[in-house]
């Protein structure tokens, strides 16, 4: 296990903006920021294909700055000014970033004083996705946590699936989990900000994605219990995280057998052309998404592939210990980043795959070096059984594409 | 406090960071939070550049905070000259860092970094943009650099002409080219050629492909093209300034605009004005055919063209030049021109002006959209964003201008300046005009048999079916779109009308039924509409 120190080519948590607006379409997030803030989450975005966006940046200017009540004030005309021209906008976050943290602008203050003079037409919320506190991800961890206590208490029997999911996935997880013979599912963040889930003692707690640390914790503290599981990318580990499930609820194995067998095999026959293009390739994954674990799990069990080195942003080695046991002894991670040395033992190394952030992939390529855009990974509707083909063609695809181009 | 969604200009940090990434030999180290590295993909997804931006960054932390940031910079610049070694190095701060105050301009000249040129950049995130970072940081990086090289206050200044004395042919430097602006490269490659065939050679592009060693040559030239004021203009004035050169002001974009370059090029150099760039009797002069615009522009084909209400915004330079091109090339009315660069509002608002108009300087792209939609132009000519409002409000549109997008960053040679440029202005245009043309054929001969449901195209299956023909034109006969009713004598009088036109007679004789306060709308009416509007 290697940690490092130094420069991050990793996005802060404002970039989770990206999927969590379309997640929840009665939802605003108000980024209280810089230019960069604004330039970051549209060129992450990479296309302006919204009239206007579920989302926006309040810029501090230097009067702003100058004055902290001044910036307040600024804040409360600008919300009003939002609001009246966005009616249809129910939960209004407002999200902190590197200089509204650095001069100190309490956010949590203000969303009170927001909810007051808005009070009745929308819920105003608050959480950090700044790049000196979180990376890229974990944005959707802050502001999963900032619905929480919104959340009604019940202390009836649920699944609860935490982490945004595509919406066709979701569906087809909660109906698998209905065959399981697990009633009621429940899913956080839910499509509408204002139809929030339950939560208590009762309540069983399933996450979808692996960077919800502190999701995770507020959720046990509202009585949840946390089923320990690896996530569910790839069929074995989809059908390990829907087993882990149903045990919580005490289904019989047989019965679980019953309803997942014919869909491993199902998907296992759809994974193995893609385990031709794939197994034995060498693969290095540059910290990023956060998903890199279980992706290099998923990729070395499940389709043979070689494993260089796992970078992630940050390792919660509570959240991954059902990951790490299954990952190939003597597999070398990295946690943090230090981005010259790391891409020195790349270039040592000559992987045929790297999964990196969009920043390095085309220098890779110039070099000959196959990558894949981590940023599609958060896109995409990766999870579950019936998906891993797809997950796996992800990979496949730059490598078939190598394969395919030539100019002479 | 201002609320933006979309920007047409990032902080001035990543105009910085284009100068950098520009040249060669010239390295950054930028104090700036974890997040920041995001301007990497302008670079290597936008302009699909093979290598990282010279760039370093700090990445601090929350938990660095508290400790020694300042040592952080220190660390990150002392491993960045040893593991680039550049030849000159620039260090700065976004806007997080100006808040921290570490001052990294500061700290770098307090090491010994085995005498590279240092040049501090002090940015102010918090009231300036990109293309004033870039500026900013080109002046700053060739002021430090040819700091030494100023002649005393009160030397003479270097004749433009002294090229004859020395025995050789006039030299002109090209500044302000660089990456993400719009069609640099390729503007370069015109203009030098277009220098060179009338015996003026280039002596430093820059920041394009600049190492610092070249910049030091800047005042070996005769005199300066400003080729893009935005990045260029202060280095211009400041070279003027100090080293008495010559600026060359004129942006040679479109034909009249070339040519008026080549003008002040040969009057500046005191060359006298080749025969093929002298204006003749009949008003043209023979440099004009080197570009296929004039005479397409001229043939009838092009007489359609005529009086198309066209939209202008972009960055001031490329603004002001389509408006020009527009207006007076291809017969275009120019219906809006505006721009986001508020430093140059002043050149804008005089274009303007001239064509009767008063200039939108804006950078709320939801400001210039609803401009678009209220001036109800045939063609936008824009940005990005404008491309992206011309979409929503169905008008056919060409980018002119930066911000962009790779698909503006094309692989085959596609300059806007000089003669070839204008070639590809008159097609980059004129095609998505024709365009919408073909979809109000398609409209007009939807009821010929070839149109008939059921009919198969010879493209077999897959290509438009008659039903989603009908309906791209069914607004342009469902009598329900507005709050009037048509009579049946009234459709059929309407259905007469030719189809390029009759969208606006509907709207005009249905806004004139509403004045008048008619609910019905018969033939009789529609002809007292069409009076009443051709008055």
């Amino acid at each position: 296990m290697l940690r490092e120190s130094g420069q991050r080519e990793v996005f802060c948590g404002l970039t989770s903006i990206v999927w969590l607006h379309r997640r929840m379409p009665d939802a605003f997030f108000l980024v209280v920021g810089s230019r960069t803030c604004a330039h970051l989450i549209q060129s992450a975005a990479g296309v302006m294909i919204f009239a206007e966006p579920r989302f926006g940046t309040a810029i501090l200017g230097e009067r702003d700055l100058a004055g902290l009540a001044d910036a307040n004030e600024e804040l409360d005309r600008l919300v009003a000014q939002l609001l009246e021209r966005r009616p249809e906008i129910r939960t209004l976050f407002l999200v902190g970033s590197c200089p509204s943290e650095v001069i100190k602008l309490d956010l949590a203050k203000a969303a009170e004083r927001l909810n007051r003079q808005h009070s009745g037409r929308v819920t105003v919320l608050n959480y950090s996705g700044s790049g000196i506190e979180t990376t890229f991800t974990q944005g959707e961890d802050g502001a999963l946590q900032a619905l929480i206590p919104l959340m009604p208490a019940s202390e009836q029997a649920q699944l609860l699936i935490v982490g945004t999911l595509a919406d066709a996935v979701e569906d087809r997880l909660i109906s698998l989990f209905h065959r399981l013979g697990i009633e009621r599912v429940a899913c956080l963040p839910p499509r509408r900000s204002t139809e929030l889930p339950a939560v208590g003692p009762g309540t069983r707690l399933l996450l979808a994605q692996p960077f919800l640390s502190g999701t995770a914790r507020a959720l046990i503290d509202r009585g949840a219990e946390l089923i320990r599981a690896p996530y569910p990318f790839g069929v074995e580990g989809s059908r390990a995280w829907m087993a882990a499930a149903a045990a919580a609820f005490g289904l019989a194995p047989a019965g679980v057998a019953e309803v997942l067998d014919p869909l491993v095999e199902r998907g296992q026959r759809a994974l193995a052309p893609h385990r031709q293009t794939l197994a034995g390739r060498r693969l290095f994954l540059m910290p990023d998404s956060q998903l890199e674990i279980p992706l290099a799990r998923f990729l070395s069990r499940e389709c043979g592939m070689d494993l260089v080195e796992v970078g992630t942003p940050y390792l919660d080695r509570q959240l991954m210990a059902e990951e790490l046991a299954l990952l190939p002894a003597g597999t070398q991670l990295s946690e943090g980043q230090h981005v010259e040395n790391q891409l020195q033992r790349l270039r040592q190394a000559r992987p045929d795959l790297v999964v990196c952030g969009l920043g390095l992939a085309n220098p890779l390529e110039a070099d000959g070096i196959a990558t894949k855009w981590s940023i599609e990974l958060v896109f995409s509707p990766i999870h579950g059984i019936d998906q891993a083909a797809d997950l796996a063609e992800l990979f496949a695809r730059p490598l078939r594409r190598h394969a395919s181009l030539h100019f002479s | 406090m201002d609320l933006t969604l979309w920007t047409y200009e990032g902080p001035p940090h990543v105009g910085a960071l284009r100068i950098a990434a520009s040249m060669e030999g010239v390295h950054y180290v930028l104090h700036a939070p974890q997040g920041d590295t995001y301007a990497d993909l302008l670079f290597t997804m936008i302009e699909r550049r093979d290598r990282r931006p010279p760039v370093t960054y700090t990445t601090f932390q929350a938990r660095d905070l508290g400790g020694d940031t300042a040592e952080l910079v220190k660390r990150s610049i002392a491993e960045a000259v040893q593991r680039f070694q550049p030849e000159a190095l620039l260090v700065g701060e976004s806007c997080t860092a100006e808040l921290i105050q570490d001052q990294p301009g500061a700290l770098a000249a307090g090491m010994d970094l085995g005498g590279i040129p240092v040049v501090n950049l002090e940015l102010p995130a918090y009231s300036k943009k990109e293309n004033w970072g870039a500026a900013e940081t080109f002046y700053q990086l060739v002021r430090g650099l040819l700091r030494a090289e100023v002649p005393p206050p009160g030397s003479p200044r270097p004749d433009p002409a002294r090229w004859r004395q020395e025995g050789r042919r006039p030299r002109l430097n090209l500044l302000g080219p660089g990456l993400l602006g719009f069609r640099c490269r390729d503007d370069v490659r015109e203009i030098s050629q277009l220098l060179g065939s009338y015996g003026i050679d280039v002596g430093v592009v820059a920041p394009l492909g600049a190492r610092p060693a070249d910049l030091l040559r800047i005042p070996t030239a005769d005199a300066n093209v400003c080729l893009y004021p935005e990045v260029a203009g202060p280095l211009c004035s400041w070279l003027e300034r100090q080293f008495g050169m010559t600026t060359v002001r004129t942006v040679p974009i479109g034909i009249g605009a070339t040519l008026d370059f080549l003008r002040e090029v040969h009057r500046l150099l005191d060359l006298e004005l080749p025969a093929d760039l002298q204006t003749g009797a009949d008003g043209r002069c023979a440099a004009e055919r080197r570009s296929q615009l004039p005479w397409y522009s001229r043939s009838v084909d092009s007489t359609y063209l005529t009086g198309k209400r066209v939209f202008v915004f972009g960055d001031a330079t490329h603004a002001i030049a389509a408006a020009r091109i527009a207006s007076r090339e291809l017969g275009f009315q120019v219906v809006g021109l505006g721009s986001y660069s508020r430093e140059q509002a002043r050149e804008v608002r005089a274009a303007a002006a001239a064509l009767g108009l008063e200039a939108l300087i804006s950078d709320d792209y939801l400001t210039v959209e609803a401009a678009i939609a209220a001036a109800s132009p045939e063609l936008v000519l824009g940005t990005q964003m404008e491309r992206h409002s011309a979409k929503r409000l169905g008008i056919p549109c060409a980018v002119i201008s930066t911000p962009l997008h790779v698909q503006d960053v094309p692989a085959r040679y596609a300059p806007q300046m000089g003669f070839e440029g204008a070639n590809v202005i008159f097609d980059s245009w004129v095609h998505p005009l024709m365009m919408g043309l073909e979809e109000h054929l398609i409209g007009m001969f939807r009821h010929d048999f070839e149109f008939v449901d059921g009919h198969r195209s010879h493209l077999g299956d897959g290509t438009a079916t008659p039903t989603n023909l009908a309906s791209n034109t069914a607004s342009d006969t469902d009598p329900s779109a507005g709050s009037c009713r048509w009579s049946a004598d009234g459709e059929a009088e309407l259905a007469k009308i030719p189809f390029f036109v009759r969208g606006k007679v509907r709207r005009n004789t249905e806004t004139y039924a509403r004045e008048r306060g008619l609910a019905l709308i018969d033939s009789e009416a529609l002809y007292e509409a069409k009076a009443h509007f051709s008055r």
